[in-house]
């Protein structure tokens, strides 16, 4: 039964860049049984996607397999023709990529494209590739699908496009699967239906699945093997029970580690001693709460982005925004900031209404100062002609006075220091730092003016994991320190409850539930927050467990 | 600076196209700026003893029908020709740009009452609309650059509208109306020097175009006259002698004409990559 379907040998694949040969993938040895799931985890630049390419011949002009084999039943598929490779494509391994909105054809619709793979190698009637098409559309669970049969991908949310393109790589039943972070950039409940549509259809279908992604968790949950990758290495492979339970390698212990459980601590993830519980301080009674956000309320057109949100955030206090896409999180973070303005309701910092500057005149308010965001993407939110060291001191000369250039420096480089960004980095482009450095620059050019409220919009959801608990520490550090209240924006619930003390729930713009974070994360009033809860993925049945619901195993290991 | 000059080195190095362009470029401008001490003989002086000589140890590019000599007034020309194209480019870039980038990052009425004019101005033929501009300001040389700045400003003011559109939304512009700047100094000192790299593209593509612009203009008589020495009035002069075979007369001025437009066009990619910061690993 259990015939060995891919064996990948020593691969090596190289890239040829500016700065010479860059070996991207160093000597993996995989191999993948008929009907079985193997996760391959790993962070970016690890090489896990390189590996599938490879696979799959698909690498850009650049990258070049350089050694070893990659056996699909047998052949080796590193020496295939073209048109071999056209055969085996499709028919025998299909490929579910990142971003399904990217990888549909936008001005055909959903049905004629499903039609299109279908059609591929055989000579059935228009009639019968329609009738398959319907048929793979039901099989996705997509609702509707005569209905849908005539839609184009973005009439279509991004969970059901991204059914769509697994029906495309279902289509002519192939024996392996890859797929490469087919759920990063959706909800974690809309995740989790695609994940649960993927085991399944796979476990009907009896073909083998390759997952490749960077969450630990959903690995864990959804693959009977997994194999940990780092620097183009596979470091460790085993079961995934014993793979999370008892990580051997010393990188897979840490990204254990470093991935938040709803029991995990900020000190934990980065492997630094307990720190103690933060109690904001005591304010003199009589002083207004820091900031009174009153019946807020913003509509672009016909919608409502913000509808009626009140809540207050106290001097030194951490409070979470968590929610969905469309829940209104970002839309709440900006109007905060003064970025944009409201339709209604009132913004009152230390008891004096800001809502009503337009945001147009913020930036000459003395409030300014007070107020400032991290953004999500670290990257994106970097000037690309700035060095890391303008980034930060710009903002500083504009809203703190200090115009003298060593007093300047003084101040870039102490804030460089308390971020810990080196020096010598300062005068590096935002392209030429890491991740973790950008987010490290951007949380320095905010504290650079000293803010009194600083908010957080997603401020590590484009960051690996490792690089995510080292931020968060840094955060919640840096709260400690400067007493400083965090406005902590996010779609992952296991960080809010790190970092803050009373989280809010959001779905469509309002509250759903609002309250003490242990508290709410272990006893959820609403079933939407329950339902957000039940669909984060696990690799610690025991910290599940602090859940109300466990989810079920979909394939054992 | 070193770091830009070094990465310049780099994009030359790995690019001879670009590096050839480049020579060709800076020949041309130093050309231009040394005129009068490169030039072998006086450019407008005549002497019809010698009149119509092909090209010889003494007369390069051979001598005109006035016998003045041809390789000194090219030389003349090309500094007149490119200060055209460069004050007419600066211009409408700096006009362009401006204009474009308000437009692109407030958007709303006045960008789209902008737009209405600048397709109007672009459904003109924009070569007839220069000519009737130089023919009402009257045959100067400053009319000759206003025109031609004129009939280049709608392309500047799109694409400047356009890459500023894309970007207005951008992270790093709302962490700089974030750090205190308002929207006057995120129009000009955030997004401007970002869409730079993309419009030095333009920038050089469009300066061989005013020059051949300029030209077309001078050639059917309005803007430079003679005896001034200019690429465009030297083919229209010397074309009544390529029948009788004097092709000297209208062949160098003309490859003159083409090997400075076929460098500014090749000199734009590898200006873009030399301007982008990212490009920069």
């Amino acid at each position: 039964m259990s015939a060995e379907l891919l064996r990948i040998e020593d691969l090596h694949v190289s890239f040829s860049t500016r700065g010479g040969l860059v070996q991207a993938v160093r000597g993996v040895s995989l191999d993948v049984m008929a009907g079985a799931t193997l996760g391959v985890v790993g962070e970016s630049g690890s090489g896990k996607s390189v590996t599938a390419y490879a696979v799959t011949r698909l690498l850009d002009r650049a990258g070049r397999v350089t050694g070893g084999q990659i056996l699909f039943r047998g052949r080796d598929i590193t020496r295939a023709s073209a048109g071999e490779m056209q055969g085996l494509r499709g028919d025998y391994i299909a490929m579910v990529f990142q971003n399904p909105r990217a990888a549909l054809n936008p001005i055909r619709s959903i049905g004629r494209q499903l039609m299109d793979a279908l059609a591929v190698g055989g000579d059935r009637s228009r009639a019968a590739l329609r009738a398959a098409a319907l048929e793979l559309l039901h099989a996705v669970l997509i609702r509707d699908p005569k209905q849908r049969f005539d839609a184009f991908p973005h009439e279509m949310s991004g969970g059901m496009c991204q059914r769509v393109m697994i029906a495309m790589a279902i289509a002519r039943e192939p024996a392996l699967l890859i797929a490469d972070e087919p759920t990063t950039g959706l909800d974690v409940t809309t995740q989790k239906t695609v994940m649960d549509l993927l085991a399944r259809l796979t476990a009907e279908r009896q073909m083998a699945m390759i997952l490749i992604t960077h969450d630990l968790g959903l690995a864990a949950q959804y693959c009977g093997e997994v194999a940990v990758m780092q620097q183009g290495e596979v470091v460790e492979r085993a079961p995934a029970a014993r793979l999370f339970r008892s990580p051997q390698h010393a990188y897979t212990r840490r990204l254990v580690a470093a991935s938040p459980t709803p029991r995990s601590t900020v000190a934990e993830l980065v492997g630094a001693p307990p720190s103690l519980p933060f109690v904001p301080p005591e304010q003199p009674s009589g002083t207004p709460a820091l900031l009174e956000v009153q019946n807020l309320t913003k509509r672009y057109g016909d919608v409502l982005a913000v509808d009626d949100v009140s809540f207050s955030l106290r001097a030194g206090e951490s409070l979470g925004l968590v929610g969905e896409s469309g829940s209104g999180k970002s839309t709440i973070s900006r109007l905060i900031c003064r970025l944009i303005d409201s339709s209604g309701g009132d913004v009152l910092f230390r008891g004096e209404d800001i809502g009503g500057l337009p945001a147009r005149d913020f930036h000459a308010s003395r409030y300014r100062r007070e107020i400032q965001i991290v953004f999500q993407d670290p990257h994106e939110s970097l000037n690309p002609r700035f060095s890391a060291f303008d980034c930060i001191a710009h903002p500083a000369r504009r809203l703190t006075g200090i115009t003298d250039g060593a007093a300047l420096r003084s101040l870039v480089e102490e804030c460089a220091d308390r971020v810990g960004l080196e020096r010598g980095l300062l005068s590096r482009f935002p392209h030429q730092l890491s991740g973790g450095q950008k987010a490290r620059v951007g949380i320095a050019r905010a504290i650079a003016v000293k803010p009194r409220l600083l908010v957080l919009d997603e401020p590590t959801a484009a960051l690996d994991v490792s690089v995510q608990a080292v931020i968060l520490k840094l955060l919640d550090d840096l709260r400690r320190d400067e007493g400083l209240a965090y406005l902590f924006v996010s779609h992952d619930l296991n960080v809010v409850r790190m970092m803050c003390e009373r989280t809010i729930v959001l779905r469509h713009g309002r509250i759903v539930e609002q309250g003490d974070s242990d508290a709410l994360f272990a006893n959820p009033g609403d079933d939407y927050t329950r339902q957000l809860l039940a669909a984060i993925p696990h690799f610690d049945p025991e910290a599940a467990g602090g859940y109300s619901r466990r989810v079920p195993r979909t394939r054992g290991s | 600076m070193s770091a830009t000059l070094h990465h310049a080195g780099w994009v030359l190095r790995s690019n001879p196209v670009t590096a050839i362009a480049a020579a060709g470029m800076l020949v041309l401008l130093a050309l231009g700026v040394f005129a009068p001490w490169v030039m072998p003989y006086n450019p407008i002086a005549s002497d019809v003893a010698i009149a119509l000589q092909a090209p010889s140890a003494a007369h390069w590019a051979g001598t005109d029908q006035l016998g003045r000599d041809i390789f000194s007034r090219l030389i003349a020309a090309t500094r007149l020709d490119l200060a055209i194209a460069a004050s007419a480019v600066g211009i409408s870039f700096v006009a362009g740009a401006v204009i474009g980038s308000f437009c692109g990052y407030r958007g709303g009425r006045l960008d789209r009452a902008v737009g209405r004019v600048v397709d109007v101005l672009m459904a003109f033929p924009l070569f007839v609309l220069a000519m009737a501009m130089v023919a009402a300001l009257g045959n100067r040389v400053e009319n000759i650059v206003i025109a031609t700045a004129v009939i280049n400003l709608p392309f500047y003011i799109r694409f400047a509208r356009a890459e500023v559109n894309v970007r207005r939304d951008a992270g790093w512009v709302e962490a700089a109306r974030a750090g205190g700047e308002g929207h006057l100094s995120v129009v000009l000192r955030f997004l401007l020097p970002n869409i730079l790299p993309s419009m030095a593209v333009q920038i050089s593509l469009n300066l061989g175009w005013a020059i051949l612009n300029a030209a077309g203009l001078s050639f059917l008589g309005l803007g430079v006259v003679a005896p001034t020495p200019e690429w465009g009035i030297m083919v229209a002069e010397g074309a009544r002698f390529i029948s009788a075979g004097q092709w000297w007369l209208v062949g160098f001025p003309g490859l003159a004409l083409m090997l400075a437009v076929l460098c500014f066009n090749l000199l734009g990619d590898g200006l873009r990559d030399i301007l982008d910061p990212r490009m920069r690993t």
